[in-house]
C-alpha cells in the first residue's frame, strides 16, 4: 500500500496562505464583494426559478438595463437620472450647508452663554422631539413645488445633530488648554481659534457625519410631499405606473449619492482630525 | 517710580486673600491673609494636603486667578493678569494634540503675535536640552508622559520668563521618571537662574528642590511655616538618604499631621 501523502508542492501552498492572508487582512475588498455576487445570483435565482412577477421583484438584469438607461440620458432629459439626481443633489448639499452651518454657530454660543442656553434648550428639546418629516407638507405648502421647501427640511434635519454635537464638542475641550492659552494673554477670540475650535472638531465632524445623511433623507421626503423634479419624484412616478425595475435603480442611485456626501465629510474629516485616535466621539441624531 | 535694579522680579504678596462663594451660596475662604517675598532666582515648594489652597494661589501669582483681597506684585507689576514675564506649567502636559512638538512649543509666542520665527532656535535649543532633540516634529500622542511634560517645560521656557509656576507638574508620572523630572528641573533653574514656584504634595520632592519650603494649612489656607533648607547644591538624588534631609522632612510631616489630615 502507497502510504504517501500527497503534499501540495511549496508554492501552491504559499501562493494559498497568500491568499487566506489578504482575505483575513482585507475583507472589505474580498467578502463583502463575494456576498453582493451571490445576492445577485440568489435575486436571478428566484426571479428567473421561483416564478416571482417581475411587478414584484424584477430580475437584476432588468434594474440594470433601467439604471443604464437612467444614466445615459441626457442632463436635460426629465427621464433621466441627471436632471432628478442634480435637482435632488443640489436641494441636499444646500440644506445641509445651511443647516449644519447654522447648527455649528448656534452651537457654540450655546455652549458659551449659559444664559442663552437657558433661553433656548427648552424650544431645542420640544422641537428635537418632533419627528421632523412632518414638518414637511406644511413647508411645502408656505413655499410651493419648488427648491426652496426641501432645502428647508433638508437644513432642518441636519440641524439637530450638528447643534448637539457643537455643544458637546466646546464642552469638551479641555479648561487646562484654556488656562494655558491665557497665561500666555490669548484674547477671548484667539482662545476660541486656537484651543476651542479644533479642540471640538471631532464632536463636530461626528454631527456632519449623521447630517450628510440626513440632509438626503429630508430632500427625498420633501419630494415625496410635492415637487416637479428630483429622485424623491422619480421614484413615486415609477412607483405610480409600476414600474419596478426603474424604482430599484432609482434606489441604486441614491445609495450612491449618499455613500458620496458621506465619504466626502469623512475626507475632510481625517484633513482636520487625524490626530484623534479612533476611540473617538460617536454621533448623536 | 524706583526700580530695584538688582532683584527686579521679587515675587511680593501682602496680606492676600482669596473666597469663593459656593454652589449653595455659602462663602468659602480658601487662602486667608497670606504675606510673603519671594526673592529672584529662589526656589520655593508650596507643600501642603490636598484643598489646602496651594494650586489657588499659583493661579493668583500666574494671573489666572483674581485675589479677592491684598496684594500681589511681581517685581513693579501688579499681578492682575498674566504677563510674559511668567511661565506656567501645569499638571497635566496640555500639549495640544493637533499641534507638533515645536508648534505646540511656539504657542505662547504665537498668541502674544511675536515673530515666531525667531523663537525657533531658542525651541530648538531648549528642546535639546530636556533631551527632545529630533521630536520637535512629533505629536504629543507619540511621547511619553515624562517627555510630554519636558515639552510643555520647554514652552513655559520659550520666552525665557525670569519667573516658573509650576503646579504638580510632575504628579502623574512613575517614581522614577519623577525623579529624573526633578533632576532635571534643578539643572534648567541653576542654568537659566530663574525664580521657581513648586505646588507639590510629596514632601520629598519638596525638600529635595527648594531653598524654601512654604508649609500651608487647609481651610482657610495659610502658611504654617517657611523652611530654610540648607542643603547644599548642586543636590544629587543620594542627598534624600541623609540625616538632615530627613530632619526637615520628617519636620514638615509633622506640621501637616499636627494641622490636619494629610491626604
Amino acid at each position: 500500500m502507497n502510504d504517501t501523502v500527497v503534499q501540495p508542492s511549496e508554492p501552491a501552498r504559499s501562493r494559498l496562505s497568500g491568499v487566506v492572508a489578504f482575505v483575513r487582512q482585507r475583507p472589505d475588498l474580498t467578502i463583502s464583494p463575494l456576498i453582493l455576487v451571490l445576492l445577485l445570483a440568489l435575486w436571478q435565482y428566484a426571479t428567473r426559478n421561483l416564478g416571482i412577477p417581475s411587478f414584484i421583484l424584477p430580475p437584476p438584469i432588468e434594474v440594470w438595463d433601467a439604471f443604464v438607461a437612467g444614466v445615459m440620458a441626457g442632463p436635460r432629459d426629465m427621464a433621466g437620472f441627471w436632471y432628478h439626481g442634480g435637482v435632488t443633489i443640489a436641494e441636499s448639499l444646500l440644506g445641509f450647508f445651511i443647516g449644519s452651518g447654522v447648527g455649528v454657530v448656534l452651537g457654540f454660543a450655546l455652549a458659551r452663554w449659559k444664559f442663552l442656553e437657558s433661553v433656548a434648550l427648552p424650544y431645542i428639546i420640544s422641537f428635537q422631539a418632533l419627528p421632523k418629516v412632518a414638518l414637511a407638507p406644511l413647508l411645502i405648502i408656505w413655499f410651493g413645488f419648488g427648491i426652496e421647501g426641501k432645502v428647508l427640511i433638508s437644513a432642518i434635519l441636519s440641524f439637530f445633530p450638528v447643534l448637539v454635537n457643537s455643544m458637546a464638542g466646546y464642552r469638551s475641550v479641555d479648561p487646562t488648554g484654556i488656562d494655558l492659552a491665557r497665561s500666555c494673554n490669548a484674547s477671548e477670540w484667539q482662545i476660541f481659534c486656537k484651543i476651542i475650535l479644533p479642540g471640538s472638531l471631532p464632536f463636530v465632524f461626528a454631527g456632519l457625519n449623521v447630517a450628510s445623511i440626513l440632509a438626503m433623507l429630508g430632500a427625498i421626503v420633501g419630494e415625496f410631499v410635492s415637487a416637479r423634479a428630483g429622485l424623491g419624484s422619480l421614484l413615486l412616478q415609477y412607483q405610480q405606473s409600476m414600474q419596478i425595475a426603474p424604482v430599484f435603480a432609482v434606489l441604486i442611485v441614491l445609495a450612491f449619492v449618499g455613500y458620496a456626501m458621506n465619504i466626502a465629510v469623512r475626507l475632510v474629516e481625517r484633513r482636520y482630525c487625524f490626530w484623534v485616535e479612533r476611540s473617538g466621539p460617536q454621533g448623536e441624531a | 517710580m524706583k526700580k530695584d535694579l538688582f532683584l527686579p522680579y521679587t515675587i511680593s504678596v501682602e496680606h492676600l486673600g482669596k473666597s469663593y462663594r459656593s454652589a449653595d451660596g455659602q462663602a468659602l475662604v480658601a487662602l486667608k491673609d497670606l504675606t510673603f517675598e519671594i526673592q529672584d532666582g529662589e526656589f520655593i515648594c508650596l507643600v501642603g494636603p490636598s484643598g489646602c489652597g496651594k494650586s489657588t494661589l499659583l493661579k493668583i501669582l500666574g494671573g489666572l486667578l483674581k485675589r479677592s483681597s491684598g496684594a500681589a506684585r511681581i517685581g513693579d507689576r501688579s499681578l492682575d493678569g498674566p504677563g510674559p514675564d511668567i511661565g506656567f506649567v501645569f499638571q497635566a502636559p496640555t500639549l495640544l494634540p493637533w499641534r507638533t512638538v515645536l508648534e505646540n512649543v511656539l504657542l505662547p509666542t504665537e498668541i502674544r503675535r511675536l515673530p515666531v520665527a525667531q523663537f525657533r532656535a531658542k525651541a530648538m535649543e531648549l528642546l535639546a536640552m530636556v533631551g527632545l532633540s529630533g521630536f520637535e516634529n512629533r505629536y504629543s500622542s507619540e511621547l511619553s508622559g515624562g517627555m510630554q511634560q519636558r515639552a510643555a517645560i520647554v514652552r513655559a521656557l520659550v520666552q525665557d520668563p525670569p519667573v516658573l509656576l509650576m503646579d504638580e507638574p510632575f504628579g502623574a508620572l512613575d517614581a522614577l521618571t519623577r525623579e529624573q523630572m526633578n533632576l532635571e528641573v534643578l539643572k534648567i533653574w541653576s542654568s537659566t537662574k530663574k525664580t521657581v514656584v513648586f505646588v507639590t504634595h510629596s514632601i520629598a520632592e519638596a525638600v529635595f528642590l527648594a531653598d524654601r519650603v512654604f508649609v500651608m494649612t487647609p481651610r482657610p489656607g495659610k502658611i504654617a511655616e517657611i523652611i530654610n533648607i540648607e542643603l547644599p547644591r548642586p543636590r544629587h538624588l543620594s542627598i534624600i538618604n541623609t540625616e538632615q534631609f530627613g530632619v526637615y522632612a520628617s519636620h514638615i510631616r509633622q506640621l501637616l499631621q499636627a494641622k490636619g489630615d494629610l491626604s
